[in-house]
This record gives C-alpha cells, structure tokens and sequence, in this order.
C-alpha cells in the first residue's frame, strides 16, 4: 500500500507546487540581495558583525539549494533508499569544508605571527587608485613582491 | 530468504523491481551530477582556504560595480548579478515546467517551454560574456588583478584566478546545458519522444540543467555577496 501511494506521488508534485517553490527561491534571493546591499554600509572594523551577515546569507543559501533538489530535482518524491545514496556521501562536505577552511585560517595566523613580511604586506595601503589604467602600474610592484608564488607569476608578464 | 521467496513483490530488494523506482539513466544522472557536485566543491573549497589563509581580500562590490550601457563612473554593485540570478532561477522554473508537461504527454508545452529554458541559458551566458569582456578591458584576467583589497592594501592574483576558473567551469556547464536544451528540443519536435511513449529523457536532462542553476546559487554566494 506504501508504495503504490508514493508512485502516485512520485509523479509530479503539480504546478501548484513549482508556483510555491518559486515564489519562496525569489523570496530568499531577495533576501540576500538586502542583506547583500546593507552590508556594503557596514564598515569592515565591525568584522564580527559583517561575518554574521555573511552566516546569514550562507544559511539562506542552503535554503536555497535544499528547495532546488528537493522540489525542482524531486528529490523529495523519490524513494528514501535512492535519497540516502546522494546525500550521504554529500555529507562528506560537512568535514571538507570545516578541515580546508580551519586550515586556511590556521595558516594565516601562523604567516603572521612568524612572517613579518607577509603581516607587514597586508598593513601598507596602496597610494590611490585614480583610473584603473595608472592603478594597475602603480600595483604591478608591491604586488609582485607579496609571495614567491605570484613573483614568478608576474615576471611572466 | 524464505520471506522474500513467499511475498517478492512486498520487498524492496526482493527483485522483480526497481528497488529505487527510478530508471537507469535518471539514477546514473543522479551519480554523475554528485560527482560533479564534488569538483565543484572542491574548487569552491579550495577558494575559500585560500581566502581565509589571506589578510585582505577585494570588495565584491567595488569590482562588480558596472552595467552594460552605463556610463563608464557608473556604481551599481550586485544589480546585473542579481539580473543574472533571476535569469537562471527563471530558465529553472520554465525547465521544471517542460519536464511537468513531458509527464503529460503535452507536446506543445514542452516545446514551448524548452525553448523558453534555451532562450535563458543563452540569456545568462551573454551577460556573463559581457562582464567577462568588462573585466578584461579593466585589467583583470588570469595571472593579473587590478583591484585592491577593501581595506586598499595590495591584493594577489588569486582573486582574478578563482573568479575565472569558477565562473568559467560554471560557464561552460551552462554552455554543455544549453546544448543538452537543444538537442532534446529537436528530439521532442522530431517526435522521437512520441515514439518512445514517454518523456522522461527531458527529465534528466532537466536534472541537469537544474544542478547549473544549483551550482550558481553557490558561485552567486560565494564571489558576489560574502
């Protein structure tokens, strides 16, 4: 009896269910464009504050993603064993993207506290950018010099 | 054993059935878009660490600032990004549109809203051909970076190169899915699908077309608004 009810289901969930999952994806990017254009007047010294809107706007991304496979991918209608197959392994980004990015800041608090010069790099603003044409020679030095990895890169040009 | 020989149709596992009730190709779909859902990830991953290994990063609302047909000073951060979200949130729904008509064995509307789909893939790409084009005349390509950081310290190249890299790997995703659009365009007009007696090669090709869009929500996420 289950599964005769869950092939009706699978289906189609009808237009009345793409209209709603719509008007819910439009809502929500809307959303993040507000918080996307409020955050332009938050000044960078409120760091924590700018990362908790950013939080936000990344919640509201997964919304995003989880109404798009759920209703527009059905996954939703499909039977439960099939969803586990996709989204176990999926689970995988959990650790991937908590492990890469404790490591990225792990490094940077390592580079400045034991590289002077790398710390000393991100303190010196660069003069004035007044056409984008003059500012890119006037950038082309003090970036060269900011890694080894970009020095090779810039020498080619 | 003994159960399953007594009800084969009761169990899921049993044989006789699908045990996922889906077809091959839809299931194989699936597979491969997680698998693609994993480079994807990989890159997106990849610039994140490298963007939190670093002190200052670009303002995405500085460089982003432009739109096609404006004045050259003009400042309109996120405004053509969101124009271009809303094309691929639009070309998704006109897609899941053609795939519910496909279920109905609606022709006409298939047709229509395949081609509505197709007119939006190439909507989207133009717009990103335009701001790729804009971002080169500015300086900006793989190996150079003409913007500062936000906080006017010097930045790194690797801004410019995972901008490109992702963007571009999502371009051409879209590209491939525009492609895909077509071809089952011809098919449903040529009425290969009438033959068959079912659409459902429409809903797998909607499949990925809505992981394109998926995968933008992150890129928009990811480069435009954090």
């Amino acid at each position: 009896m289950e599964h005769t009810a869950e092939h009706q289901e699978h289906s189609g969930g009808g237009t009345k269910e793409i209209v709603k999952v719509t008007i819910i994806l439009t809502v929500l990017t809307i959303i993040e464009l507000i918080l996307g254009f409020w955050m332009i007047s938050i000044p960078l010294e409120r760091a924590s504050f700018r990362l908790a809107v950013k939080g936000t706007i990344v919640i509201l991304m997964l919304a995003k993603a989880f109404y798009i496979v759920a209703y527009f991918m059905h996954l939703k209608h499909e039977i439960k064993n099939m969803i586990m197959t996709i989204v176990v392994p999926l689970a995988l980004f959990i650790w991937f993207i908590v492990a890469f990015l404790y490591d990225g800041n792990s490094f940077r608090n390592l580079r400045n506290t034991y590289d002077p010069h790398f710390k000393e790099q991100s303190t010196i603003k660069v003069e004035k950018k007044e056409h984008d044409s003059e500012a890119k020679h006037e950038e082309a030095k003090p970036n060269g010099v900011k890694d080894g990895k970009q020095d090779e890169k810039k020498a080619t040009h | 054993m003994a159960t399953t020989a007594t009800a084969p149709g009761t169990k899921l596992w049993g044989g006789g059935k699908s045990p996922f009730n889906v077809e091959y190709g839809k299931l194989m779909m699936w597979y491969f878009l997680m698998s693609d859902a994993f480079t994807f990830g990989a890159f997106l991953i990849s610039y994140g660490t490298i963007r939190f290994s670093t002190n200052g990063w670009p303002d995405p609302n500085e460089v982003f600032k432009s739109f096609p047909f404006a004045p050259e000073g003009v400042h309109a951060p996120l405004v053509f990004v969101s124009i271009m979200t809303f094309i691929l949130i639009i070309s998704s729904v006109t897609m899941v549109l053609a795939v519910h008509a496909g279920h109905n064995m609606d022709k006409k509307g298939v047709v229509r809203n395949l081609i509505w789909t197709i007119i939006g893939g190439l909507a989207f790409l133009s717009c990103q051909a335009w701001e790729w084009t804009h971002l080169h005349h500015e300086g900006a390509w793989w190996g150079a970076n003409p913007f500062l950081n936000h906080d006017g310290t010097a930045s790194s190249t690797n801004f410019t190169n995972y901008f490109f890299t992702i963007t571009g790997f999502h371009g051409f995703h879209v590209f491939s899915g525009v492609i895909i659009n077509i071809v089952m365009l011809i098919m449903t007009l040529t009425d290969q699908f009438e033959k068959r007696g079912h659409y459902l090669m429409i809903e797998k090709a909607g499949l990925y077309w809505h992981f394109v869009d998926l995968v933008w929500v992150f890129v928009f996420t990811c480069f435009y608004l954090i």
